[in-house]
């Protein structure tokens, strides 16, 4: 649990933090908040907990109830501990139309959790998400910074599969493996 | 009707600069044109010579404002006069901000075009700075769209080592600089006020206007706030005039628009349409649409976004008065509310006959509780009861008066927030009451389904961490 370990950024990232806030005008840092946590949120193991929260105000040099305000109101910023693969299957309208629930479902049933949960190994979350711009190519989930679309039943097994091998926690901040439009 | 000749489509005379109906996707096929090379062969970035070398900020206003583009985020307030509402005062600076934060269900267009040509929006974005004297620009886009973004980022260096971004651009007076933000999830953040919120690192909650952005917007700055379709569309009006985009498209409805075709049809995706097509055409024919799913009939199409009134097959297809709905912002909202619906951003979600309408404005509802900023009391707990009416209903505990309780609630809700999202949830209640009030008596009288309800319901429960 990254409450236990020192909280300070690689240098690599401590680097790209500072880039970020020079995008933004003088005395403007604050700006950069957004950005910043989702760098935070990728290095210390998929979520903010307060002292992580607690650092990057530190950085930015504000105070933390304002990073803690902004962390709690976007979808994306896990407040508890989540899988190494959090999977974010969409919910919203022609998703739902093609059968978002059935993947639902079906991976709860596989991975033996509902959604909000995860797996005892700590490998695999669920969440039901709203609208993620991919209606066309609908259902489909979100896994780090990848889009799974035109899913089927079948190719959700086969990812599961995939992710479970290869172990790996998977972040919004990764690079794409794949690119489907 | 499967078989609809797109050639039958209404078409204007005098395209002779806008070969086909592309215009934003017109190289769409070439390989590798999301490449700063491929689309520098292609014309990429003449738009942004031309302007600087041959034209002044306000002549490039004037092009926008004669080629009547429309917003292209769902609003459609014209562009042009938009942009001459800039507050200008001395010493102060200005800002460009494009909106990438396409979150409205059933829209995905954006998300299209910067994925496949990132240039054109990178082009759009330094043409229009330059009109409206910014000189540090942002593109603030959703989180989810994280990879997009980098490919974006990737854009934006080979843009500034190609020098048409940093200092002093193609040796004028003109320096000019360009970011990309990555929100982190939150459909509020798609109004242009709570998008500023967002971007100075603060919750989504949109500002009471006025004052409005082109006074007081990022950093208290004249800023203006442009959906990727309408910036990218300006690079086009450069080139060509605005006049020659003008031509295109029908009545005050000029240009193309993406549209984002989705839900039960043959042929889902991103089209490029002119505008006046006809919504049958689009739907039928096998240049778009290609028909319902499975041979199935037609039961009714959300035309621009979740968020715009749902319209029966017969009133899509046509007005109340008969005549062929088309694909414009006049067409589709020919007979108001009671018989029409809006072009919104595009989002046409296809509904087939085996689709119960209550269910899905459930679905609708949930998403705009769970999205609502929760700023204003009419929103924030109107939005909570029309979907626990409607799982009420949907679990076979309703009442024959959760109808007119519903009627209640979204009027109660409907113009009385400080942003639009409290309108966004309140229309699609209205507009499927008002089409399709007999679903609702019959789920009432007989419910169905109601296993699916349960489950989903649960999910809301217990899978809303945000």
């Amino acid at each position: 649990m990254n409450t236990n370990k020192e909280i300070k950024f690689s240098d690599e990232s401590l680097a790209l933090v500072h880039k970020l806030m020079k995008r933004y005008p003088e005395g403007k840092h604050k700006s950069a908040l957004l950005p910043i946590l989702h760098i935070a949120q990728a290095e210390f193991d998929g979520w903010l907990s307060a002292p992580v929260m607690d650092y990057v105000a530190g950085i930015l040099n504000i105070q933390p109830i304002e990073v803690y305000e902004v962390a709690s109101f976007y979808s994306m910023f896990n407040l508890k501990p989540v899988g190494k693969c959090n999977i974010e299957v969409c919910r919203t309208s022609s998703c739902w139309l093609l059968g978002a629930e059935d993947v639902i479902r079906h991976i709860e049933k596989k991975l033996n959790i509902k959604v909000g949960e995860t797996t005892v190994d700590g490998m695999f979350s669920l969440k039901a998400v709203e609208c993620l711009g991919s209606c066309g190519t609908a259902p489909m989930m979100q896994v780090g910074a990848d889009y799974y679309e035109n899913l089927t039943l079948d190719k959700v097994d086969n990812l599961l599969q995939r992710f479970k091998s290869d172990g790996k926690r998977k972040s919004y901040t990764d690079k794409a493996e794949k690119r489907s439009l | 009707m499967g078989n609809v000749n797109p050639t039958q489509t209404k078409q204007k005379k005098g395209l002779f600069n806008f070969m086909g109906k592309k215009i934003l996707l017109k190289h769409d096929h070439i390989p590798g044109i999301r490449s700063y090379d491929v689309y520098r062969q292609h014309g990429g970035y003449s738009s942004v010579e031309k302007a600087l070398k041959t034209m002044t900020p306000e002549a490039i206003v004037e092009e926008v404002k004669k080629s009547g583009l429309r917003g292209r985020g769902g609003a459609g307030f014209p562009t042009g006069l938009k942009w001459s509402f800039l507050a200008k005062p001395e010493g102060v600076a200005r800002y460009l901000v494009c909106n990438a934060d396409e979150s409205e269900p059933g829209t995905f267009k954006d998300r299209y075009l910067m994925e496949r040509i990132p240039h054109l929006l990178i082009e759009g974005m330094i043409a229009s700075s330059f009109a409206l004297g910014a000189s540090t620009s942002y593109i603030y886009i959703r989180g989810e769209y994280f990879y997009v973004a980098r490919i974006l980022e990737q854009a934006i260096e080979e843009a500034y080592a190609n020098g048409w971004l940093g200092k002093n651009i193609l040796g004028t007076d003109f320096s000019f600089d360009l970011h990309v933000h990555v929100g982190a999830g939150a459909y509020i953040c798609g109004e242009e006020t709570a998008l500023l919120e967002s971007l100075e690192g603060k919750r989504g909650n949109p500002r009471i206007k006025p004052p409005f952005p082109a006074i007081a917007g990022l950093y208290a700055c004249p800023t203006i706030v442009n959906n990727v379709e309408t910036i990218a569309a300006v690079v086009p009006i450069i080139n060509e005039g605005g006049e020659a985009y003008a031509q295109v498209g029908i009545g005050k409805s000029t240009g193309t628009k993406l549209i984002s075709a989705s839900g039960h049809i043959n042929k889902p995706g991103v089209y490029e349409i002119e505008m006046g097509i006809t919504v049958e055409d689009f739907i039928y024919s096998d240049e778009w649409c290609g028909g319902i799913r499975g041979g199935k009939k037609l039961k009714a199409v959300v035309a621009g976004g979740s968020s715009v009134p749902i319209l029966p097959a017969d009133l899509i297809l046509k007005t109340a008065n008969g005549e062929p709905r088309l694909m414009s912002y006049e067409s589709l909202s020919d007979g108001g509310f009671a018989t029409g619906t809006m072009l919104g951003s595009g989002g046409f979600i296809v509904m087939d006959e085996t689709t119960s309408i209550v269910k899905n404005l459930w679905n609708f509802s949930r998403f705009y509780h769970h999205e609502s900023c929760g700023q204003c009391s009419p929103c924030r707990e109107g939005t909570g009861w029309m979907e626990k009416i409607l799982h009420r209903i949907l679990e076979g505990h309703g009442k024959m008066s959760d109808v007119d309780l519903l009627w209640d609630i979204q009027e109660k809700i409907e113009g009385k927030t400080i942003c639009p999202l409290g309108d966004a949830a309140a229309w699609p209640v209205a507009s499927a009451i008002r089409h399709f009030r007999k679903e609702f008596e019959e789920y009432v009288q007989k419910p169905s389904s109601i296993e699916d309800v349960k489950h989903y319901y649960r999910l809301h429960e217990e899978g809303t961490i945000s």
